[in-house]
């Protein structure tokens, strides 16, 4: 019942986008598309779930001096295997999200929840945190790629809901990202208050 | 002439915070007063130059001759952090005043993107070159100009953000919200640069 409890605390009252406003980088750039959030989410959430189990485990070897580069090895080397593993197994996702792979190393949720969660709990509670936050991440990453792809384009994923002259490209664009995500979080605050 | 293109390219036309995204976290988290935006913007700027020299060295002679190249991701980031301590002992050491100047921004810029995102763009030869050959002394004019993009970014939005703290914004808005809608247009006052670059290879006959 705990556990559960972790998972949606994560999701909903720690959500890693909208509530601790962390990881904005990949937030804003790989969000042009729902799926390029979604993949990105994804990725992350894999990183996130395993750094989390392997942290929890070695945390008692680790003295507290070194702690924080560890931490860093661990993570970078969980990038290493998942960056091999989508240019073999999903190219098309490796050439949409580019430099954003790498740079999950610096993502700050990541290195966040392995020093606020993950070495201070057991490997099943860490699990967890990592699957709950993860979800979070890609809950709003997908949320706020679509709401871009549908005022840019006019549809989401594959479904189409308006011609797509109508569009708004600039939403597609750099600054789109900005905007979207600062009204999202606007109405985030607005509900949580009420 | 390819290096002034390079040099406009880098900071007004793909700006690295506004038009790439790399670096938002500190954009975002210490742009409140312009004092230590301009701090922020020159410890980056340092520390980017220096590492993307040292990751490309690193890369050309050490990871690709040995055959380990796929180890570049975990190389960087320790070489990063090495290079970030470094800095901050010697800063300490032969200019007090600087390192006193600097302070608190040094550690933090271990985990700024922009950092990693530059040395595995330079190291992979991918970056926005202006037609020269990708090589050592390109990219680090490449990631000087990175910088220094990212520290006129930097130090403009914390003007805007200063001004801000003295308007009546919407409960809702406050904070972080406002802030991100301000980067936006931003963002898009930069996009008026767009097209610049193309212009510019035609008048230097590129």
């Amino acid at each position: 019942m705990n556990n559960l409890k972790v998972i949606l605390n994560g999701i909903v009252k720690e959500n890693p986008t909208f509530v601790l406003l962390l990881g904005m980088c990949p937030t804003l750039g790989t969000t042009s598309s729902a799926l390029n959030g979604m993949s990105m989410g994804l990725a992350t959430t894999a990183v996130l779930i395993f750094s989390n189990i392997i942290i929890s485990l070695i945390k008692s070897f680790i003295p507290d001096m070194v702690r924080i580069p560890s931490f860093i090895v661990v993570i970078a080397s969980l990038v290493t295997i998942l960056q091999m593993c989508i240019k073999a197994y999903a190219p098309e996702i490796d050439a949409s999200l580019g430099l954003f792979i790498p740079l999950i190393v610096v993502n700050c949720i990541i290195l966040g929840r392995a020093e606020a969660f993950a070495a201070k709990n057991s490997a099943i509670a860490s699990a967890c945190d990592g699957i709950g936050m993860g979800i979070g991440f890609t809950l709003a990453l997908t949320l706020l790629g679509a709401v871009r792809e549908i005022l840019g384009t006019g549809c989401v994923f594959t479904l189409n809901i308006f011609p797509e002259q109508y569009g708004a490209l600039v939403f597609v664009l750099a600054p789109g990202a900005f905007i979207a995500l600062g009204y999202l979080i606007a109405i985030v605050n607005q509900i949580k208050k009420q | 002439m390819a290096y002034i293109l390079i040099f406009i390219t880098a900071i007004f036309v793909n700006n690295i915070v506004l038009s790439q995204f790399l670096g938002i976290c500190p954009f975002l988290g210490v742009s409140k007063k312009v004092e230590t935006a301009t701090g922020m913007g020159a410890a980056v700027a340092f520390v980017l130059t220096l590492a993307t020299l040292v990751t490309y060295l690193l890369q050309k002679y050490v990871l690709e001759p040995c055959g380990l190249a796929y180890l570049q991701t975990i190389a960087f980031i320790l070489v990063i952090a090495a290079l970030v301590q470094m800095v901050e002992i010697i800063l300490k050491k032969v200019s007090p005043a600087l390192y006193q100047a600097l302070g608190v921004f040094l550690p933090l810029i271990t985990t700024n993107c922009c950092i990693l995102g530059v040395a595995i763009l330079v190291a992979s030869g991918t970056y926005d070159s202006a037609g020269l050959e990708p090589g050592l002394l390109s990219g680090v004019w490449f990631a000087l100009c990175t910088a220094l993009g990212f520290a006129l970014a930097l130090i403009v939005f914390a003007g805007i953000r200063e001004q801000l703290s003295l308007m009546a914004v919407p409960k809702a808005m406050q904070g972080m919200s406002i802030a991100l809608v301000t980067a936006g247009l931003l963002a898009m006052a930069f996009m008026g640069f767009s097209g610049v670059n193309n212009g510019l290879i035609k008048v230097f006959g590129l």
